[in-house]
């Protein structure tokens, strides 16, 4: 279990984390979302204790970080794969981490199994490219075995058969009761891979939520039509209580009404429909709305900035 | 999923040292598995005995009356210190800076959060690594040189007074300034400015000493890093020079001063 209270980072008049308060618990995949330079990494970093909070705690299994010996055996992270020395080989690399925290040999053999990098295991990892990077520092994460698991982007650079091998590792490493927390901004990928969110902005907890809170917080879903008689379809459908708009492809989208009535409406008046869809609210949409005020990178056009760093 | 109680900083009777042989064995682990290490010792063994080798053939026809006199047969061995010391300065640099710039560092304090015992690991990991290597460095020179020498000017002997001083002193001389570099290393945490800063230090007082008027040179030149340093490598002592470990001793502290300095800032600052 991760638990942060009162949780706060300043650089000088910048405030990156602003009295963040959240409970990460084991078992389930939780998901850290919020747009660039919200203070995802910041509190990832303070987490494991290389940046320390300007007011506040956050513990891992009940300890600051910075107690443990040993902490490896606590807490696995990964939040940089391209920060390692290029000079050396992966299992060297492997190998030093787990010296440092007196862990068996055996244990950088399994883990480069488990990633997939064994054949390799001996190439000097200046020559990786970015996906076998990100599988290292998923061995290095899991070389304690911990019950802790912390990822900043991890399937940034993997390929489909990656993802979908990460996807599968870390829901397996969850249902063994072990705390994952995973930051992503693939919010297709966040939506299957996620049992639960902590969402932030500006340093500022957003939400802290299961899937389907989440997804009943926003807008709700709307419903598609699409008729050569639109404008008076949309004038009775208001009539009806609905809230229409008028989209520029000439279909309307409806919100406050269900597919069966906007039918039966339109039975009613008989005008021919070409289309009539119902449409779920999405991760996506929820969360931009949920963020929307808190972008700190928006470009002219209205879209927020992409790149993080 | 349980925590381990002997796990815990608090809890433990060691805590100053707990992890140390740990931290130790990691760490010797990161200088013997990259090529930079081997290179730059290479480079180092290559300067020292190509300098002995060349000076043992072509030196002696050359001597004056008054060099046959002065010259210190071993400290003309061991003249090949002066290009070793950079090798020796960059591997200290390296072996942390290489840390910060590659953002390596971050993943080091992950696993060893107790941030000044990464640090004492890395100087006595150095240390070690670096006293053996210039220890056998200089007395590798020496007998090259001696082996190569023709007529008996500038000959000692192994046995002779202060020679195996000046020899081992060689080798610590090369210790105490890949320190220094290792020092620099973790103040300014870029291995490019940290070497930079590592050459001003050592040459550009050995200069401006040479622009001073003559009392000044007398009272401040001996005590510049490299002039106090070099000292330890002379078998005979220089007029106006210090002793040898008085020297020697000058030239650690401004490694001590940059490594102590170091411990204070590692704990402060976020990585």
């Amino acid at each position: 279990m991760i638990e942060a209270t009162g949780l706060s980072k300043r650089y000088g008049e910048t405030v990156a984390v602003d009295d963040l308060s959240f409970i990460v618990p084991p078992g389930q995949v939780t998901g850290f979302l919020g747009p660039n330079g919200s203070g995802k990494s910041t509190t990832m970093r303070m987490i494991i204790g290389l940046d320390s909070p300007t007011a506040g705690v956050v513990t891992v299994n009940g300890r600051r970080y910075g107690e443990y010996i040993r902490p490896l055996l606590q807490v696995g992270a990964l939040l940089d794969a391209r920060a390692i020395h290029g000079g050396r080989s992966a299992y060297n690399h492997l190998l030093w981490l787990a010296l440092s925290n007196g862990i068996a040999r055996r244990r950088v053999d399994e883990v480069l199994d488990q990633v997939g990098l064994r054949s390799v295991a001996t190439k000097r990892v200046g020559g990786f490219s970015l996906g076998m990077s990100q599988r290292l520092g998923i061995a290095a994460a899991m070389l304690g075995n911990p019950s802790i698991l912390v990822f900043d982007e991890p399937v940034n650079g993997l390929d489909p058969e990656g993802v979908l091998w990460f996807r599968t590792l870390i829901k397996s490493l969850a249902s063994q009761g072990r705390t994952v927390l995973l930051s992503s901004h693939l919010m297709s990928e966040m939506a299957i891979t996620a049992d639960r969110f902590i969402i932030i902005g500006r340093g500022r907890l957003i939400a802290q939520t299961s899937v389907e809170e989440l997804l009943a917080r926003g807008d709700g879903g709307f419903v598609l039509v699409r008729s050569s008689q639109a404008s008076a379809l949309a004038a009775m459908l208001k009539n009806r209580g609905a809230t229409v708009e008028c989209q520029t492809d000439g279909t309307l989208r409806v919100t406050a009404m269900t597919t069966e009535t906007v039918g039966a409406i339109a039975a009613d008046i008989a005008i021919v429909l070409m289309e009539l869809s119902a449409h779920s609210p999405s991760l996506e949409a929820t969360y931009m709305q949920l963020t929307g005020d808190s972008v700190e990178y928006r470009t002219s056009d209205g879209a927020s900035a992409s790149d993080e760093r | 999923m349980q925590t381990i109680p002997d796990d815990i900083t608090r809890h433990s009777r060691h805590s100053l040292t707990a992890g140390l042989g740990d931290t130790l064995r990691a760490e010797f682990c990161k200088l013997r598995s990259v090529r930079s290490t081997y290179w730059t010792l290479f480079a180092a063994l290559a300067f020292n005995v190509t300098f002995a080798a060349v000076e043992a053939i072509f030196l002696p026809g050359r001597l004056s009356e008054h060099d046959k006199a002065t010259l210190d047969g071993v400290r003309v061995s061991l003249g090949g210190s002066h290009l070793s010391q950079i090798a020796f300065s960059v591997l200290g640099v390296l072996f942390i800076a290489s840390e910060y710039t590659t953002g390596m560092i971050r993943v080091t304090l992950a696993a060893v959060p107790r941030r000044r015992l990464v640090l004492t690991a890395k100087v006595t990991v150095f240390a070690a690594t670096a006293v053996v290597a210039g220890i056998a460095v200089s007395f590798i020179a020496y007998f090259v040189f001696q082996g190569l020498l023709r007529g008996e000017n500038l000959r000692s002997s192994i046995g002779d007074p202060g020679v195996v001083r000046a020899l081992i002193g060689g080798g610590l001389y090369l210790a105490v300034l890949g320190l220094l570099g290792l020092g620099l290393g973790a103040i300014i945490r870029a291995s490019a400015g940290a070497i930079a800063a590592l050459f001003s230090l050592l040459f550009v007082p050995q200069v401006l000493v040479q622009l001073l008027p003559d009392s000044w040179k007398t009272a401040i030149g001996p005590y510049v890093p490299m002039e106090a340093g070099s000292q330890i490598f002379s078998q005979h002592r220089e007029a106006g020079a210090l002793s040898p470990w008085v020297g020697f001793a000058v030239f650690s502290l401004y490694a001590g001063i940059a490594v102590i300095i170091a411990f204070v800032l590692i704990d402060r600052r976020d990585a």
